[in-house]
């Protein structure tokens, strides 16, 4: 098949495929037949009936994106869009849990601030919140906990993302902690829970509400956001406002802030203490304290990761020009430290250049040409390391309800 | 049953997009009782998870809707629809 492959990769590349019988004259074509077929929509990694299922969509505002569900409305952001590091509004994927989501008008809105261990409550409404606070402004990666969930083998049940359940944007809002400590922190503050308009479409069904700790809301880059990329919020992404979060996966970043509460005790809603949970020590990422009631713990920031926006499996390039591997590379607030390329299924890694420094959350671009000047398969990698010295794994490291997935992806094409 | 038609048709006008109405459950025994889960959210997701959940799989699931999200369905519809969700959208048995 090809010589720059080492013989021990090579099967793992068949295996991997799953498709050894049928392997002949045509190794990529098999390939592109396994893997990336359904290059306008997704990966053929995700699920048959998620491929079948999927399709692109316009939901009022926004640019068609890959349609997952439409009712709670969860799109996804096609992998094009992510060659600009700053994703734009209109491609800003969407995913909401529950059905019941109002159009909420400026002028009816309002932020109750509030709860056991604040001195005082305030209401605020958006000309008091734009006004009364100083503005802060962070460019941020949202990333669904479950982005990439489609990938998982074996399958996981959810909303069977591929690799766009994510975005980057410039926030500008208040910081949260101004707004608490007009309301007043008493000394015995645990978290603070966090409520959107949103609701379930029965009495029955548990809002979607949020708790992080006290000191991630005391935090100077976590925000209430009421403008994305210098515009207002979209409907779909928390109009009028938005909690921002930043390292921390979307679970956390409440769209469309109705109520911020001030907490001694832990906040075990269903949405804190059985959804967004991870076994317990699986991952390196910090431990929400308060929450450890049980035998998971909740997830909480994001683990190191890239995505190559350049190639696409299946595709082919032409000999003697150099391959450019593009992409970007994020982690959970730590920064990018290195993105690392290899052509050659993992024997060697030669270190990317890296784009403009927006800041450590933020989405960091690389790019490098590999040298083309032999035809035949090649597979790209790419590996991304944070500052924290973590680094992409080559084994999923597999959870029941399939969060962090970060493992390194191959790409499969054809030099001709 | 009136009710229950009633009730699916109310939801019916709920759907958010016209395009959700175009989703199609696979026919079979049971389609029509596991249509009740058009209360809550659009059919997309059963076929979005497909095919790798087995009866037990589905029937965690229809359970968790019942227990965790407040669904109105009976309880001797579980099996029912468990029995129409491992059938359509099952995980295919091995070969």
């Amino acid at each position: 098949m090809t010589r720059s492959l080492k013989n021990t990769a090579r099967r793992r590349l068949l295996a991997g495929a799953g498709a050894l019988a049928l392997f002949g004259s045509s190794p990529l074509r098999a390939f592109g037949a396994e893997i990336g077929s359904s290059a306008a929509l997704g990966l053929a990694e995700i699920p048959d009936g998620a491929l079948a299922e999927q399709l692109l969509y316009a939901l009022p505002g926004k640019v068609p994106l890959i349609k997952k569900t439409f009712r709670p409305p969860n799109f996804e952001t096609p992998v094009e869009y992510f060659r600009n590091p700053i994703t734009p509004n209109k491609a800003f994927f969407v995913r909401w849990h529950l059905a019941a989501i109002p159009q909420v008008a400026a002028k009816d809105w309002a932020l109750t601030v509030g709860g056991e261990s604040a001195e005082r409550e305030l209401k605020l409404d958006l000309q008091e919140l734009k006004t009364q606070f100083r503005p802060a402004q962070v460019t941020a990666v949202c990333q669904c906990s479950g982005n990439r969930r489609g990938l998982f083998e074996p399958h996981v049940a959810g909303v069977e993302w591929g690799v766009g359940a994510m975005g980057n944007a410039v926030w500008r809002g208040v910081r949260l902690k101004d707004v608490l400590q007009k309301a007043g922190v008493r000394g015995n503050a645990l978290e603070v829970v966090l409520d959107g308009a949103d609701r379930g479409p029965l009495d029955k069904t548990p809002d979607f509400v949020k708790s992080i700790p006290i000191e991630v809301a005391l935090d100077d880059n976590t925000l209430i956001a009421f403008e994305m990329n210098g515009a207002p919020l979209p409907h779909w992404n928390g109009y009028p406002a938005r909690l921002i979060v930043p390292g921390w996966t979307g679970t956390y970043w409440v769209k469309q802030l109705m109520s911020v509460k001030i907490v001694p005790t832990p906040e075990k809603n269903f949405w804190m203490s059985a959804a967004y949970r991870l076994p317990r020590g699986r991952f390196r990422t910090p431990t929400f304290k308060s929450q450890l009631y049980s035998p998971n713990e909740p997830i909480t920031t994001m683990v190191v990761n890239s995505l190559v926006t350049s190639l696409r499996s299946g595709q082919r390039v032409p000999r003697g020009k150099p391959i450019e591997v593009r992409g970007i590379a994020w982690d959970g607030g730590s920064g990018v430290a290195k993105v690392e390329v290899s052509a050659d299924y993992g024997a060697s890694w030669t270190p990317a250049k890296l784009g403009k420094d927006r800041g450590r959350f933020s989405f960091r671009e690389f790019a490098l040409g590999v040298p083309a000047s032999e035809s035949g398969a090649r597979v790209i990698m790419a590996r991304a390391t944070g500052n924290t010295g973590e680094t992409q794994v080559e084994q999923l490291i597999h959870n029941p309800a399939g969060y962090h997935h970060n493992v390194i992806q191959r790409i499969y094409i054809e030099v001709v | 049953m009136k009710k229950t038609l009633a009730l699916l048709a109310l939801l019916a006008a709920q759907a958010a997009f016209a395009q959700e109405s175009k989703i199609a459950l696979k026919d079979g025994p049971g389609r029509d009782k596991a249509m009740q889960c058009v209360a809550c959210h659009s059919l997309d997701y059963i076929p979005m998870n497909s095919r790798f959940l087995d009866k037990a799989g589905w029937t965690a699931s229809v359970n968790k809707m019942i227990n965790v999200f407040g669904a109105q369905i009976a309880k001797e519809d579980v099996e029912p629809i468990a029995n129409y969700l491992a059938q359509n959208y099952g995980k295919p048995p091995a070969k």
